[in-house]
């Protein structure tokens, strides 16, 4: 069971892509978020927001052409576009917080049935990075998570109750992982969608929370 | 005794400017502090500060000159100074508060014994515009008051306990009138400087708090 | 009179920086924004104890927003060099466990101590701090780590904590340019803690490309203005990015 074919990183990305709406700010963090950028659908208009103080991000900057002073928040080197803007990191964070974020996507080491969301620490590690992980997870208007599964070990990092330090507490709207599409509701964590494949029994054994499984749940369709 | 003559706006504002040193960021608020902008260099060796976010002003513009974009707290036309530069509101009583002003120049209704300052409302009227004054009391390192000595009735106008509500309390360190020049000390009033022609006795008079004379009182010069 | 911030040298702006002292220095990882020459002088003057407030504790360990995949002089050179007690940070440690930071290395030996603080709360405590307001309510990390402790409040529905301000004895900061008044202009993605921490130190020290006169700047594009700045330094190299390799030898 476990062998079956799991969905791509670029797959996840491309998934969580399709919920970006036409015009939405959003915010992308470091992992398989970074690669979604590469699929917003044709016709769509998606206006990215970093950390490190710009709006409008574009493309990277070639090779040869990169300038410090033009960064995203996972370091990257920037392309010069049109429309994009500078601001410092205390109006950075004003804006995530203030609510002017529709969408952020983020890695996660864990998320829990009630949407607690925890990706800064390894407790193994005693030490971790915050970053701007927290304020996100309080201030942006939507959080959708994409994340593989399960571990390196096959443990599930979708849990009852996060084990790990958490970044925010039900914070997590959407979940995208290499198995299934998960939608937290009031009522737990439902299957919206698994991957080509898999059946709802499978997932869910592959899971540690409790999933609400409907009656017809759909491959996910790209 | 009152018919005898007082000193002029003009040399009340010419005054207190020698108090004024260079290196200094100064606020000058509405109505007789803004007189003090005319007896100061503008040199750019002190540094004006507006609310409405104007850094570095200079004198009035020619006439003619005039910018709509270009003005005072007080909304007079003024001039930028090389170097001058613009801020926002936030950023201008961020300044305030954040105690990068180091002289405010302050009208006043009352200023007591204590440093205590009255200068936004005036019973019976039930309405009155603090403004930004609230923000200069308790974010600038030393407000200077200038003000008439006693109201259009003959009343002092420096008293033991303000009875208009407060702008500030403990927050002026000298008050200039058209009597003399006033320190408050721990002690209360100190007549640093005294109009020419007048006596302490006869200020006293005219003062409701107790007044202190300095061993060496010298006349206001212009 | 003629009023003018800048100063000779690196080395003469940081000469009164002592034991003790909380400085503030930005670069939001990589070299942009990152006033190098400052550290540079800092680490020759060998002042200790120091309590660094930063985004990171100085990722030297990584190539982080460094063209070439070398690794750039930051703070890090101080951590190292064992004068830095304390690191007020949201991004202590490389992404990668395997890559530790001298930070890191010398946390686990508990020989320098950590105040962990999400970025979006640092900024705005240094800001505050700068702004004369004590402290403030955020929703950041409620629920977490970050609010035990602390007070926390339900407002407008939804947990907030409180978070004070953040103030230094000295910031040193990176802008592109100056005038002689220390009016500073920015560039690029590099604006990050910058210009907050201009607001919140005792002894503000710019380090900068270019200086110019007054009026060269345009003052509708000044975002720090000079009433903040005390100290204007010019770069000897100011396109350089140093390298810990080039650091260590200059």
């Amino acid at each position: 069971m476990t062998t079956k074919p799991r969905l791509e990183r670029e797959v996840i990305a491309m998934r969580v892509a399709r919920e970006l709406p036409d015009g939405a700010y959003v915010n992308l963090g470091i992992g398989i978020p970074t690669l979604v950028s590469n699929y917003v659908p044709e016709g769509r208009v998606v206006i990215y927001h970093s950390e490190s103080g710009v709006l409008n991000c574009g493309p990277l900057a070639e090779e040869g052409e990169e300038d410090i002073d033009l960064i995203n928040a996972g370091g990257q080197f920037l392309k010069k576009a049109p429309g994009m803007s500078f601001f410092h990191s205390a109006d950075a964070f004003g804006m995530i917080r203030g609510g002017h974020i529709d969408v952020a996507v983020l890695g996660a080491l864990q998320v829990s049935e009630q949407g607690d969301l925890a990706n800064w620490m390894l407790p193994s590690r005693g030490i971790g990075n915050i970053g701007g992980a927290m304020d996100l997870a309080a201030g942006a208007k939507r959080i959708i998570v994409a994340m593989e599964h399960t571990d390196r070990d096959g443990k599930s990092k979708v849990v009852r109750r996060c084990t790990y330090p958490l970044t925010g507490r039900r914070c997590v709207d959407l979940v995208v992982t290499d198995l299934a599409v998960l939608k937290v509701t009031p009522a737990g964590l439902e299957l919206r969608e698994v991957a080509p494949g898999w059946t709802p029994a499978e997932v869910q054994a592959q899971t540690e929370a409790t999933l609400v499984i409907p009656r017809d749940v759909p491959e996910i369709a790209l | 005794m009152s018919e005898k003559e007082r000193l002029s706006r003009e040399l009340m504002a010419l005054r207190l400017a020698r108090e004024l040193k260079p290196g200094m960021v100064v606020n000058l608020g509405i109505g007789m502090p803004t007189l003090v902008s005319d007896y100061i260099p503008h040199d750019g060796s002190l540094v004006l500060h507006s609310e409405n976010g104007v850094i570095g002003f200079g004198p009035t513009p020619r006439e003619g000159e005039e910018d709509p974009n270009l003005v005072n707290a007080g909304g007079g036309f003024i001039t930028l100074l090389p170097g001058g530069a613009f801020v926002s509101h936030a950023d201008a009583f961020a300044m305030i508060r954040g105690g990068h002003v180091d002289v405010a120049v302050l009208g006043g209704l009352q200023v007591s014994e204590q440093g205590d300052l009255a200068n936004w409302l005036v019973p019976p009227r039930a309405l009155g515009s603090p403004g930004g004054a609230v923000d200069l009391c308790v974010g600038a390192k030393q407000v200077f008051v200038v003000m008439e000595h006693t109201t259009r009735d003959g009343k002092p106008r420096l008293v033991s306990r303000c009875t208009y509500s407060l702008t500030g309390a403990r927050c002026v360190s000298l008050v200039m009138t058209d009597l003399g020049l006033f320190q408050v000390t721990p002690q209360g009033f100190l007549l640093r400087e005294i109009a020419p022609g007048w006596t302490a006795a006869e200020v006293r008079s005219l003062t409701e708090a107790p007044l202190a004379v300095g061993p060496e009182l010298v006349e206001v010069r212009a | 009179m003629t009023v003018s911030k800048v100063w000779p040298s690196a080395r003469e702006a940081v000469a009164d920086v002592f034991d003790g002292a909380v400085i503030m220095m930005d670069g939001f990882g990589g070299p942009g924004g990152m006033a190098q020459e400052l550290i540079l002088a800092l680490r020759e003057r060998g002042v200790r104890d120091l309590t660094i407030i930063s985004n990171t504790a100085g990722l030297d360990s990584v190539s982080f927003g460094t063209p070439g995949g070398s690794l750039p002089v930051n703070h890090g050179i101080l951590v190292a060099n064992g004068q830095v007690r304390k690191v007020i940070a949201s991004f202590p440690v490389s992404a990668s466990p395997s890559r530790p930071t001298s930070f890191e290395l010398l946390y686990r030996e508990g020989k320098v101590e950590l105040e962990l603080v999400p970025q979006g709360t640092l900024a705005e405590r240094i800001r505050a701090g700068g702004a004369g307001v004590a402290a403030f309510y955020t929703p950041t990390g409620a629920g977490t780590l970050v609010a035990e402790g602390k007070e926390v409040r339900v407002l407008d529905g939804r947990e907030h904590v409180l978070e004070t301000a953040l103030k230094a004895d000295f910031a040193c900061i990176r802008a592109w340019k100056a005038d002689r008044l220390g009016n500073l202009v920015y560039r690029g993605s590099s604006r990050n803690f910058n210009v907050p921490m201009a607001t919140a130190a005792r002894v503000v020290i710019a380090e900068v490309d270019e200086v110019v006169e007054p009026g060269e700047l345009d003052p509708e594009v000044i975002l720090t203005p000079g009433l903040y700045v005390k100290r204007v330094v010019v770069r000897r190299h100011p396109g350089k990015i140093y390298t810990r390799e080039q650091g260590a030898a200059s």
